[in-house]
Formats: C-alpha cells, sequence, structure tokens
C-alpha cells in the first residue's frame, strides 16, 4: 500500500484518527488510553500486518513525553509511525507491547532507562543500559549531570 | 659398523652400575644414587624435547596460518620457547583464596609424574630403554589413565565454574576414550601374543605391524590416533580447556610454573602418545626393510635406530598437530557419541577380526 | 552445593556462570548470564551497557555536520556505512541532491566495508567454533580492503569519510586498479575458504540444527539483516528501500530457510559474493562530476522528523532524528542492528549446549558497542 492508501483505509477505520505532518511516514497521533488496542488492531489486521516494529523511541518535548513506535509490515512493506502523548512529565506511564512484540522488551528497558517512562504488565522492567543505582534520566531534556562539561 | 653405532643401554647402566658399587659400599645409598641418575637424566631429555616440541608446534601453527613463528629470539627463533619459559618461571604463582590450597599445589605435579612415568618403557633405541617390564603397554595404558585425577584435581580445587565444567568434560572424555585406546592396543597384543614392549618390536622385524596386519590393523591404527589424541586432551578434542567455550577450562585459574607444568605435561603426553604409536603400529626403532630386497635392507639398517624411532615418532606428531590447526572442535555430546557410537563399535568388530587374522595366521 | 561453598550456586541450586564481560568469545564486554543444568543452558540473561558512551546524548550538542562521526564509534566493522545512514538521514532534511559521483563512491565503501566485516566475522566464527586457521586467511584478504580505505580515507577502520551532500574528498588514484585486484584475490579464495571450513565435517555438525530462530520469532524480535535473512524474511534495505543509487544496482537479495547456524553462514557467505558482484559492476564505471553537493557551512535542518534506515554487515540501522529548526539535532535515536538482534539470542539458545551459545553469539555476529551505543 503506498501512503495515501494507508492514509484512506486508516481514516476509513478510524474516522476519528490524528493524523500528523513533517515526516516521510505516516504519523498517527494514539491516546494512551486506546493505544494497545489500536496497535493490536493494526499488528493483526490482514490489510495492514504490521508485524515488524523496527524503532521504538521517546521524544521529551518538555511538555509530554512522545513514544514513537515504528511499524513496518514485512509482507506488504508499508510504515506507519504510531505516536503516543504522555502529558504527565513527572511520572509518565504506558502500557507495554513487548507481548505482541517480543523485541520490544529490550527498546522498553532503553526508553525506560534513558527517559523514565514507565511500561506498564512490562515482566522485566530494568535499566539496561546504566547501572542499577544510577539516579536521573539522561536523555530527558531537564537532566543535570554535574560531570557533564560544556565543549 | 653398524653395532658399532648402538649404543646399548643396558651395558652402559651395567657398567655405570660397576663403577657406583666399588665408590659406594652402603646398597640403600647406592640404589638411591642410581635412581637419581636416572630421574636426572630423563629430565635432561625430556626439557629440550618439550622444547622441541614447543618450536615445532609453533612453526608448523605458523606455516599452515601464513605466519612465520617466533623468528626473533635466537637463530630462527629456536629460543623462544627458553625466554617464554624464563617469563614463566618469573611470573606470580597465583593460588586463589577461596581455592582448596594443597590440591590445586598438588594437581599439576600429578599430571607432569604421570606422564613422565609413562615413559619409563619406551623403547628409544635398539637396547635403548629404562625398563623393558613383562606388562610394559599394560603399564602404559594404566599410568597414563592417572592424569584424569590431576586434572579432575585442578578443576575441582580451582573454586572456578569454568574449570570445574573442564574439569568434568575431560573426565567424561578420557575415560570414554580410553576404551577405543585399550583395544587398538590389544589388537597388537593379539597379534604378537606379549604385552612386552621389546618383544612387540621385536615381532616387526619382518615388516610394521601396520603393513602386514592388513586392514583390521590399520583401523586399529586410526583409531588409535584418533582416541589417544582425544585423551591427551588436544583439538579438536580440548573440550577441557576449550579456550572459546570456557576460557581454559580446567586450567583457567594456574598462572606461572603451575600453569607451564601442564604444558608440559601436555607436550610429553603427545610425545608418548605417538612413540607409543610408533612402537606399536610402525615398527618403534626396526628400519624398514623389504621382503628379500638385500642391498636395500642394509642400506635402511645403516640408519640408527633412534633415527627410525624418532623419525616415527614426530612424524605422527605432526600429524596430530595437523588435526589442531585444522579442524574444529567438537561440542560435549558429539564428542561422546563419536566413541561410544562409532569408535568404540568398530574397535570392537575390529578386534574379532584381528582374533580371526591371528588365530588363522592370515598375516604375512 | 556445600562441598564447594555458598557462592557457587544459587539458593535455588542452580548453576549460573557468568559469561563476559571478559571472555575470549563474546567479542568484547557482553556480558551474560548463563543458567546451566550440566552442559545444556536453561536461560541467558545479558548486562548490557559496559561500554554505553551515550552517543545519543551527545549527539544532541553536536552540530549536524560533527555528529555523524560519532557513529563511527558504534558498529566499527560497518563505520562507513554508519556515517552513511546519518549523511544520508541530514540530505533527507535538506533535501540536497548528491552528486552520482559521490553516490558511487560511497556505494563503493559501502560494499568494501560490507565485505570487510564479513571476513572478519568469517574469520571470528572459526575462532569461536575452535579452528584458529580460518582467522588468518581472512585477514590475509580483510587487511588488502584496508589498506584500500587507508589509502582513500586515511582511516583503517573509522573511515569518517561521509559529509552532509556528499563524500569529503575524492578517491586515491589507484582507488580502481587497487579494488579490481583485491577483487580477484578474494575471488580466488572462496575455494579456500569452503575447503578450510565450510565443507569441514565437524562444522557441519556444529552448526547444522543449531541455534534454531523461526521465521515469527525473528519478525517479532525485529531481527534484521543477515541472520534474519538466513530466517527466511526478505528484508534487505537495499531492494525494498533503496538509497544513494542502489535501485540501479544489480544484485540479488539472499534469502534463505533454515534459521540455524549453518543458514546464516551461508548466507553471510553468500552475501560476500554479492557484495564482490556489486562492486565489479561499478568499479569500472565511475561517473564523473563533483563530490559534494551544495551545502551550508552551519546546516540547519527544517522542523520535523527524518528516518533513513541502510543496510550496515549486521542488519538494518535506523537514525531517527528530530529536528526543532536548530543547528544540533533536538533529539537523535539510532536503532541499532544489534540491539534487536542481542534480543532473540536468548529464544535461540534455550537447550543448547555451552558450545552451541557460543557457535550462535558467532553467527548473529554481534558487535557490542553497536548495542551498548
Amino acid at each position: 500500500m503506498s501512503n495515501e492508501e494507508l492514509k484512506l483505509s486508516l481514516t476509513a477505520h478510524y474516522p476519528e484518527m490524528v493524523f500528523e505532518e513533517g515526516s516521510e511516514y505516516i504519523n498517527i497521533v494514539v491516546g494512551p488510553s486506546n493505544f494497545r488496542n489500536c496497535i493490536e488492531q493494526l499488528r493483526n489486521e490482514a490489510a495492514w500486518k504490521f508485524d515488524h516494529l523496527f524503532c521504538l523511541t521517546c521524544v521529551d518535548w518538555k511538555t509530554n513525553f512522545t513514544m514513537v513506535y515504528h511499524l513496518l509490515s514485512c509482507t506488504f512493506k508499508h510504515q506507519l509511525v504510531v505516536k503516543v502523548k504522555l502529558t504527565d512529565v513527572n511520572n509518565p506511564e504506558i502500557e507495554t507491547i513487548c507481548d505482541l512484540w517480543k523485541g520490544a522488551n529490550f527498546h522498553e528497558r532503553e526508553v525506560y532507562d534513558m527517559f523514565g517512562v514507565k511500561f506498564t504488565n512490562h515482566p522485566d522492567l530494568r535499566r539496561i543500559l546504566l547501572d542499577e543505582d544510577w539516579s536521573g534520566y539522561p536523555l530527558r531534556k531537564n537532566y543535570v549531570d554535574v560531570n557533564m562539561i560544556e565543549i | 659398523m653398524n653395532q658399532l653405532l648402538e649404543i646399548s643401554f643396558s651395558s652402559l647402566a651395567s657398567s655405570i652400575h660397576s663403577w657406583l658399587s666399588s665408590a659406594i659400599a652402603n646398597a640403600t645409598i647406592l640404589n638411591v644414587v642410581e635412581m637419581a641418575i636416572a630421574g636426572v637424566c630423563l629430565l635432561v631429555f625430556l626439557v629440550p624435547l618439550c622444547f622441541v616440541l614447543g618450536y615445532m608446534e609453533r612453526k608448523v601453527a605458523a606455516f599452515m596460518q601464513l605466519r612465520l613463528g617466533p623468528n626473533r629470539v635466537g637463530p630462527k627463533g629456536t629460543l623462544q620457547i627458553v625466554a617464554d619459559t624464563v617469563k614463566l618461571i618469573f611470573k606470580e604463582g597465583l593460588t586463589p583464596n577461596a581455592s582448596d590450597k594443597f590440591l590445586f599445589n598438588l594437581a599439576p605435579i600429578i599430571v607432569v609424574v604421570v606422564s613422565m612415568l609413562v615413559m619409563a618403557p619406551i623403547a628409544f633405541a635398539k637396547n635403548f630403554q629404562l625398563w623393558d617390564l613383562n606388562i610394559g603397554v599394560l603399564y602404559v595404558t594404566s599410568i597414563s589413565s592417572i592424569a584424569v585425577i590431576g586434572i579432575l584435581m585442578a578443576g575441582w580445587s580451582s573454586y572456578n565454574k569454568y574449570s570445574l565444567l573442564g574439569a568434568m568434560r575431560s573426565g567424561a572424555q578420557i575415560v570414554s576414550y580410553e576404551l577405543s585406546v585399550g583395544l587398538s592396543i590389544i589388537s597388537i597384543v593379539i597379534m604378537t601374543g606379549s604385552l612386552k614392549i621389546s618383544d612387540i618390536v621385536m615381532s616387526q622385524a619382518d615388516g610394521w605391524w601396520i603393513f602386514k596386519g592388513h586392514l583390521p590393523i590399520f583401523i586399529s591404527f586410526v583409531i588409535f590416533v584418533i582416541a589417544s589424541t582425544a585423551e591427551i586432551n588436544r583439538a579438536p578434542f580440548d573440550l577441557s580447556e576449550a579456550e572459546q567455550e570456557l576460557t581454559g577450562g580446567f586450567h583457567t585459574e594456574y598462572s606461572g610454573m603451575k600453569f607451564a607444568m601442564f604444558l608440559l605435561a601436555e607436550y610429553i603426553n603427545l610425545f608418548v602418545v605417538s612413540a607409543m604409536a610408533a612402537t606399536l603400529f610402525l615398527g618403534g626403532w626396526m628400519p624398514f626393510h623389504i621382503g628379500h630386497w638385500e642391498a636395500f635392507n642394509h642400506i635402511m639398517d645403516f640408519i640408527p635406530s633412534s633415527l627410525w624411532f624418532l623419525g616415527k615418532t614426530f612424524a605422527i606428531i605432526f600429524i596430530i598437530m595437523q588435526f589442531r590447526w585444522t579442524f574444529p572442535r567438537l561440542r560435549v555430546d558429539q564428542l561422546l557419541n563419536l566413541e561410544w557410537k562409532y569408535l568404540l563399535p568398530i574397535s570392537m568388530v575390529n578386534i574379532i577380526l584381528v582374533t580371526i587374522m591371528a588365530i588363522m595366521g592370515w598375516y604375512l | 552445593m556445600s562441598l564447594l561453598g555458598e557462592n557457587f550456586m544459587t539458593e535455588e541450586g542452580e548453576f549460573v556462570i557468568n559469561m563476559g564481560p571478559q571472555h575470549p568469545s563474546t567479542h568484547g564486554v557482553l556480558h551474560l548470564k548463563v543458567w546451566l543444568d550440566g552442559e545444556t543452558i536453561k536461560k541467558v540473561q545479558p548486562h548490557l551497557g559496559y561500554i554505553h558512551r551515550s552517543i545519543e546524548k551527545m549527539s544532541e550538542r553536536l552540530s549536524y555536520r560533527n555528529f555523524i562521526y560519532a557513529t563511527s564509534r558504534m558498529d566499527y566493522l560497518s563505520a562507513h556505512i554508519n556515517n552513511q545512514a546519518c549523511a544520508l538521514a541530514v540530505e533527507k532534511g535538506l533535501q540536497v541532491e548528491v552528486p552520482a559521483r559521490a553516490q558511487a563512491i560511497r556505494v563503493l565503501l559501502a560494499e568494501l566495508t560490507r565485505l570487510q566485516s564479513h571476513q572478519l566475522w568469517w574469520g571470528c566464527t572459526g575462532l569461536d567454533l575452535g579452528a584458529v586457521t580460518p582467522f588468518f586467511y581472512a585477514f590475509r584478504e580483510r587487511e588488502a580492503i584496508m589498506e584500500i580505505f587507508e589509502e582513500t580515507c586515511g582511516a583503517r577502520l573509522t573511515q569518517n569519510f561521509c559529509v552532509p551532500g556528499g563524500v569529503m574528498y575524492d578517491v586515491n588514484p589507484n582507488f580502481q586498479k587497487r579494488v579490481k585486484d583485491v577483487m580477484q584475490q578474494i575471488k580466488s579464495k572462496y575455494r579456500e575458504y569452503e575447503e578450510i571450513l565450510t565443507g569441514n565435517v565437524i562444522f557441519e555438525n556444529r552448526t547444522k540444527g543449531v541455534g534454531y530462530l523461526s521465521k515469527e520469532d525473528a519478525i517479532s524480535f525485529g531481527v534484521t539483516g543477515p541472520t534474519a535473512r538466513a530466517s527466511g524474511i526478505s528484508c534487505d534495505i537495499r531492494k525494498w528501500f533503496p538509497y544513494d543509487g542502489y535501485e540501479k544496482l544489480d544484485f540479488e537479495e539472499v534469502v534463505m530457510e533454515g534459521g540455524d547456524c549453518y543458514t546464516r553462514y551461508m548466507a553471510r557467505i553468500e552475501e560476500m559474493k554479492q557484495s564482490v558482484h556489486i562492486i565489479e559492476q561499478m568499479i569500472d564505471n565511475l561517473p564523473e562530476g563533483d563530490i559534494q553537493g551544495k551545502t551550508k557551512n552551519v546546516i540547519k535542518l527544517p522542523k520535523g522528523e527524518f528516518y533513513q534506515k541502510v543496510e550496515t554487515a549486521r542488519g538494518e540501522l535506523g537514525v531517527y532524528i528530530v529536528s526543532d529548526g536548530a543547528a544540533s539535532p533536538y533529539r537523535i535515536k539510532y536503532r541499532s542492528p544489534n540491539f534487536s538482534n542481542l534480543s532473540a539470542l536468548e529464544t535461540m539458545s534455550v537447550g543448547t549446549k555451552i558450545g552451541d551459545l557460543v557457535a550462535i553469539m558467532a553467527t548473529i555476529d554481534l558487535v557490542i558497542p553497536d548495542i551498548d551505543r
């Protein structure tokens, strides 16, 4: 499916879908409450079959944390970006998807490690790259490290 | 002429004995002194032997791997091993804190002593044998199996999980492969009718067993080489020290001279195994003879018997070294499969063939 | 249990060994906690981060010209391809035209990089399985490629040859001749490779049927690169989402069914042959012209998000740039192939032996700095 077709079929299925411009991919913005249902449908629906989660990350926009899921269908080779805005900047929380994509496990742990986003129902939510006793979440924009030197 | 070239060990020993007994009156002291002399002679032989083998291994490996090998220390790098030994001597012999210190230090000694003991009945040349006992091959097989105790001891006492795994692997491996080694030795014993090494060598005066024993003995020879490579823990059967899996296996925690002793034992074992293969299958120090070609046989006789023995031994050592540098390592279950599912049944059937051959006299 | 002391086993009586961070076959500082039952693996847990340098955080303070070179240190064996991915992502934002000659040079260097990376992998696979000799054979050819890099880029490992808009300099005058010589040399050595490792009975026993990864699992874990293609997934970025003129080249995507170590091994060997094929069809028709497109000294990307994926020697590298219009990226995410490939390790290795774990790690070709970033 080309991007236009994909957009059409998405709007047909979800009339109130919010699209975001400014990227080569189709970006859809989903609320945290129905995110889990939506992404499960995207994965399982025969017309879309987004079975390959090739990137999972988070962006700190200071007012919110935006979870970014890049999806690809191995059968149709169409791609989609799902975004979820987490507005509670002090205690961001989202449901895990690592039961849908096993590979999401490590990526979610990385996001937890770097941004402090809590993934509910994650089986093994620990820091992955940093030490267990590290304080703070380095990729947050308000992270201050006393040892950091401006070059 | 030929007789002059051969130094008879027994005559040498008896002359030393008579000279010493004239100097020392006490029989006990005399015994001790003679033993010390024999031990020193063995050491004087073994240390250069290990240097030669170490150098040879490096050079063989290097030439197989598009490298030059050691070429800096001494002429053509021959003294590299000496330099390495000096380095190992000066290194700290670390003993892990949590280890069983007595066993930890005892293990390398046991391994080395066992491998040295096996040298005793080997016939290096005509009439040149340290101890020609009448159960020579039985002695070799039984003593060499003690080495596994040393390895298990090393693995167990190191207090290291890798060492323990390596020692366990080694135990399973040596105990299994001993069967095949034993059975292929038995095939020669059946043909010869004697366990005495000098008898086995003499029985090959009219042709080496590998030639006159036809296919069954050849199969025994191949099995012997494979199984004894496994028994001395050399690649592709070096599972007990599998560097890429167990970081060194049973000798992970050893350093300095204690590590060097394991290395020494490995080389002595390599020599002993090859010497046994040469003695049992390739005629030991017996020269190569062809039927009634008197002139040819005479020329062959002219080559000293010690050269024949060492030549054969080193040829087999070379083959075993080539194994090491060409094959990947087996997995532990495949290793045991190879022994229990292939080598052992083949050897058993082979023994029956050899027995039939011996009874019917179907050899030369 | 108590025979060996309390620290030797866990309270549940499990035998746990820590493979790494210093271990001969973890290729760097990977730390695997392995639960064993005798020799059989019950559970594997990777512990990462021993060389985490937070390249993503660093890049947020670097300019668009500078952040490219930090990525050479991620997957150091695919350094040029990493740089290429970043340059492409920046070019996507700037919408700058890359001259044909620059594209060709990039692709040539990328394929040479892939070739040398697979050469090193081939040698290390032999080494991990206990065969030392292949390593030296592999390095003979790899060294020739490294010398080409040295002559053209000035560096052997971290080439840093890509800039936004093209490449930094033109290639060395000797480049074409030397590349052709090396390709001849490599083609004449395939037979040697097959004799020493591929056709070896022990090698086949060690790899066939070991470390099976099903197609479904591979997709679910986000496994990419030769590892995924050996499980039957067609996922070559060069074919499906071509960049830098790969669409004009004639090469085959190596997709194999099997999913075991041996298939992964064969997939990489075939990929080496395809790389040689690509290089040979390009080397004689290097287009003439500029080597850099027009870019400003201080690059500022427009507001937006730019995602570029490329095929490194290990799989799909994604560079995700979020720009707020400033002179340095607002957020950069590197989707590194090894990070996802590693997560499939446990599925592949449970139930196998320790020796198999080493074989599996060798055939998924891990580069640890790429995992930790």
